[in-house]
């Protein structure tokens, strides 16, 4: 057994140990508030859903996380497609004139 | 390449205002009902598509410039970061809703447990909504103009 072959094995032994004991360690299934059979601390979501309104004046609460509570993520997101339009439309410039 | 034929076209051009007027319905109305300035501005991209494929791409180049594509998505991103920068310098936060319940534009608050579609609220999130949806709808639509258009005889690299 080569050198590659070990390292790829043992590779995929420790990804799959990390998932499975990942798996046992999430949320019971369709339950978000219990991590295993314990009650965990929730309370993002449920200040989210009840002050939405109040302090962002959004009947669309989707909205307001998106574009006020979590805007540095929408503002990855538009830099993710400018660059990809502007890599788009460098690869297919014409170059002769 | 003069696009499809004349059924293809008639068709294209009957469903397109509609396509139009929901997409921008979408993209205005996002703080009070599903969708945003991303799904509206692929609806709208769609539509745009539709005319590409039905009219060809040497007739919609020379209706729309690349360019111009350009300088309105630029100008999508550049509002989207000024409404930003405007909540660090009016009210200390970077991405602060300065203009909710404001009184002064989309400042109107909500009544709670109800939706009566008042399109005033919501401070500077239907700005940021428009800004995003002009970005989503010429950025998207200028990938693929530009890669249609690339590809026919007037457009390749080759001479």
């Amino acid at each position: 057994m080569n050198y590659r072959k070990v390292v790829g094995i043992s590779f995929f032994v420790v990804v799959a140990v990390f998932l499975f004991v990942a798996m046992l360690l999430s949320h019971q299934f369709g339950d978000p508030n219990y991590m295993q059979g314990e009650e965990i601390n929730s309370n993002m979501d449920d200040h989210i859903i009840e002050n939405s309104r109040e302090e962002t004046g959004a009947n669309n609460a989707v909205t307001a996380v998106v574009f006020d509570y979590r805007g540095f993520d929408t503002l990855g997101e538009a830099t993710v497609l400018f660059t990809a339009v502007a890599g788009v439309v460098l690869a297919f410039r014409r170059f002769h004139k | 390449m003069s696009g499809m034929s004349k059924i293809v076209k008639t068709i294209a051009g009957i469903t397109f205002p509609f396509v139009m007027i929901y997409g921008l319905y979408v993209i205005v109305h996002g703080h009070l009902t599903p969708g945003g300035g991303f799904q509206g501005g692929a609806v709208v991209a769609s539509g745009l598509a539709m005319i590409l494929v039905a009219f060809g791409s040497v007739w919609t180049m020379k209706k729309i410039k690349e360019k111009h594509l350009s300088v309105f998505e630029s100008t999508g991103a550049i509002v989207f970061i000024l409404a930003a920068i405007l909540g660090l310098l009016l009210a200390s936060v970077f991405f602060n809703n300065f203009l909710a319940d404001g009184g002064i534009i989309f400042g109107d608050t909500v009544e709670p447990e109800t939706n009566t579609g008042n399109i005033n609220t919501a401070g500077v999130i239907p700005i940021m909504n428009i800004a995003v949806g002009l970005k989503v709808i010429t950025g998207l639509f200028a990938i693929v103009l530009v890669m249609a258009f690339a590809t026919t005889k007037m457009g390749g690299s080759k001479k």
